[in-house]
């Protein structure tokens, strides 16, 4: 079980970092997103890989009863998805903005930046 | 846009927001609660954005959704004030028995953490239905 | 109640964050809530150092939920003394914004990000717990990226992309990393893993965990092989923003790296420490080539923080008390200088119209306060005495000759006197060479002259009488390295309180 866990994050890695190394900056995006999954997978498997009862207190008890699940894990995805959602929206939203600003998806045509006080800019580029 | 999508996304617009709220109050003692409730409203002004358009949708919300950001920010930290003061730990929740009905502090908090989502993705979401648009 | 104290530098400007976005039509009021709370986050932040002074750690449990099983915030000497000096820049970068904030700046929302910022930074040195840390991370990433593209203009969006993007990498890795962790020990409360650890066998997970978390806060705080979005991002910003991630962003990486490698892992055992070495002089030497060759005023700068978090880092990879106590000091005293820095080009920008040292000039005729102003900061990172910079570097190679390190000392002195070349040449191109063209120097307001002053008499402070602050840190280090008394300040509490969640 453990295995076929294994193969699917390193999977996933794989072609989150494949992804993250393209130059088209959507690609790059799409890898962020395939590596957060693997990490959250990550943090699954890492939390143990059992079946066990859902982790709900019964009624009129205080603790969870033995055998129940151990409920951190999840509640640890849980919260690295809603991050892992708020950022991504966010960064697509960068991506969106910066088609339209710069032109190009391609990190190599994107270099405005660094083009700022470079010593091979004769004309001195300007901003602001 | 078709007349079959723009008629029928006004009911589910309705539907939506009626949904949403049952899923905040729902939140309470079962599956559910502020976000989940929060992204079906949002999902119900993204719909309406998308059947008519951004600007009818900004103007059904009413407000800002910078303001319902920081507005249903401020109500989670109000709610968490009451703890503060009476145990000295934020965010440890009063609860009172109005009736049948359960309520505390933690219902203050969800609501703001209902207003935060619908503010947060609705404030992407036009961003990205109005790049699209021009 | 004393323990309450922690709360209120993350609640007062979540607060403020929160009113702030609400007012959103009204840049007056947000301004006046902004630096309501900034000056009240400070005064909670003083309130807090006097409270940690004598030595004990202050812990808090959310909620009611005991420790290890509830998120619990702490503090020390040294989270004290950073909530303190970042509540402190804050506040001048705030004073700072009164004189170069336009409008556009305000309604992009200027001022809730600025707070929901402060709510990540003093977050993340408040907590003393792995996972919530990363919460913080999370919390900060999103408020800067909104800052940084705070005018969406062509270079702040190019930059943006480079700095979510690999910023974003690293939260993951540091996500892995907790994965790891939780994976081979079963928990997250940073006081229960520093008991755990010790004693748990060396395994691949914990390995791998480890290189993990130095590889994810190495690129937050800007280390040699991983620090190229920092160049290219910062300067992009604008100048108040610029500031307040130069003092303080690289430094909250650089802390999460104390903490995890004091508490939680050792740096002395295996192949660590020399990596760590390694990574520290390539920071050092790589930040201040790269600054030898620029331009702009802002993307030298950029340039020295790496150089600079290379001293800092230094400390971690001698390891020894002294050295520690050099990084402590280092630190504060860098949050100062650089964010001077920063606004001190912020206002060479307002006076010239350009950053661009090629194009400025003449500006130690026309505006001679503003000279000395940069003085003070440029000679204080460049190491020279007596400035606050001399006396960090001092510790720090003190501490590198008595660890049986010098040849990192070596690299330091060589850097330092490449750090004065740069700092020399801000002031020839800037302030001592006839103007290229005709300029019309403007005047500088009050508002951003008053935090450049305010930071510069502080590096004075420091550099004349660094005897307190000297104590200051040799205490801090003292304590981060003692485990049982950070142990005993969250399980004493869980006893006697006896709640059970």
């Amino acid at each position: 079980m453990s295995l076929i866990y294994a193969f699917a994050i390193s999977a996933q890695m794989g072609a989150g970092v494949y992804l993250l190394l393209s130059r088209h900056v959507m690609r790059i995006l799409f890898g962020v997103v395939l590596l957060s999954t693997a990490a959250n997978l990550l943090i699954f498997v890492a939390g143990g890989l059992q079946f066990t009862a859902p982790p709900v207190i019964q009624q009129g008890a205080q603790m969870l009863g033995e055998g129940a699940a151990n409920p951190l894990p999840q509640a640890l995805i849980l919260t690295a998805i809603v991050i892992g959602f708020a950022l991504v929206a966010f960064a697509a939203a960068l991506v969106l903005k910066a088609y339209y600003a710069l032109g190009s998806v391609f990190t190599d045509e994107q270099n405005d930046a660094e083009a700022l006080g470079s010593p091979f800019d004769k004309e001195a580029a300007t901003n602001v | 846009m078709s007349v079959i999508f723009s008629t029928m996304s006004r009911l589910f617009f309705v539907l939506m927001l009626v949904a949403s709220v049952y899923m905040l109050f729902r939140g309470h003692n079962e599956p559910g609660g502020g976000f989940i409730g929060g992204l079906f409203a949002a999902l119900a002004f993204a719909l309406l954005a998308l059947a008519d358009s951004v600007k009818a949708a900004r103007r059904a919300l009413m407000i800002h959704p910078s303001v319902l950001i920081g507005a249903g920010l401020f109500l989670a930290f109000l709610s968490g004030l009451p703890g503060l003061l009476s145990d000295g730990s934020f965010l440890t929740h009063w609860w009172a028995e109005i009736g049948s009905v359960h309520v505390g502090t933690a219902t203050a908090f969800d609501i703001g953490v209902f207003m935060v989502v619908i503010g947060g993705v609705l404030s992407l979401v036009f961003r990205f239905y109005e790049g699209v648009e021009q | 109640m004393s323990d309450t104290l922690l709360l209120w530098p993350v609640i007062l400007p979540l607060a403020g964050a929160a009113l702030a976005a609400a007012f959103h039509a009204r840049p007056g009021v947000q301004r006046a809530v902004a630096l309501a709370t900034m000056t009240a986050t400070f005064g909670a932040s003083v309130l807090l150092i006097n409270a940690v002074m004598a030595g004990d750690i202050l812990t808090k449990a959310f909620g009611g939920w005991m420790p290890p099983f509830g998120i619990v915030f702490a503090a020390d000497r040294f989270s004290a003394a950073m909530v303190v000096i970042s509540s402190l820049l804050a506040l001048c970068a705030l004073v700072f914004s009164m004189g170069d904030l336009r409008k556009r700046q305000v309604k992009s929302g200027f001022y809730p990000l600025f707070m929901g910022l402060m709510i990540g930074v003093n977050g993340a040195f408040l907590t003393g717990d792995i996972f919530n840390l990363y919460v913080w991370f999370e919390v900060m990433l999103i408020a800067t990226l909104g800052l940084i593209t705070l005018d969406r203009t062509r270079v702040q969006i190019d930059g943006a992309i480079k700095y979510a993007v690999l910023n974003l990498f690293s939260t993951i890795l540091f996500l892995m990393a907790i994965g790891l962790l939780y994976g081979a020990t079963g928990t997250l409360n940073m006081a229960d893993l520093a008991i755990v650890l010790p004693q748990a066998e060396s395994s691949a997970a914990l390995t791998l965990s480890a290189m993990m978390f130095l590889m994810a806060f190495g690129i937050k705080a800007g280390f040699f092989p991983m620090f190229f979005w920092l160049p290219a991002s910062y300067h992009t910003a604008s100048i108040i923003v610029s500031a307040v991630f130069a003092g303080l962003l690289t430094k909250v990486g650089v802390y999460a790296l104390f903490r995890v490698f004091t508490l939680l892992f050792e740096v002395d055992d295996g192949t660590l420490k020399p990596l760590i070495a390694l990574f520290a002089a390539g920071t050092m030497v790589f930040g201040v080539f790269g600054a030898a060759v620029q331009w702009d005023v802002r993307r030298i700068l950029s340039f020295h923080i790496i150089s600079q978090i290379g001293y800092i880092m230094l400390g971690l990879a001698i390891a020894t008390p002294l050295a520690m106590a050099g990084a402590v000091f280092y630190i504060i005293h860098h949050i100062v200088v650089k964010a001077n820095l920063f606004f001190i080009a912020g206002a060479i920008h307002r006076a010239t119209g350009s950053f661009d040292l090629r194009k400025s000039g003449g500006l130690m005729k026309s505006s001679p306060m503003l000279a000395v102003l940069f003085a003070i900061p440029a000679l204080s990172l460049a190491g020279i005495p007596p400035l606050s910079g001399f006396w960090a570097k001092l510790m720090v190679v003190d501490a590198s000759f008595q660890g049986e390190a010098a040849w990192l000392a070596a690299v330091a002195l060589f850097v330092g006197l490449l750090t004065i070349f740069s700092m020399s040449k801000i002031w020839i191109e800037a302030f001592w060479k006839e103007p290229v063209r005709r300029l019309r120097v403007r005047p500088v307001p009050a508002a951003m002259i008053a935090p450049i002053a305010v930071l510069g008499i502080i590096t004075l402070a420091i550099g004349f009488n660094p005897e307190p602050l000297v104590a200051f840190s040799n205490l801090a280090a003292e304590s981060m390295g003692d485990r049982t008394q950070f142990i005993g300040a969250f399980f004493d509490q869980a006893h006697t309180a006896g709640v059970t969640p």
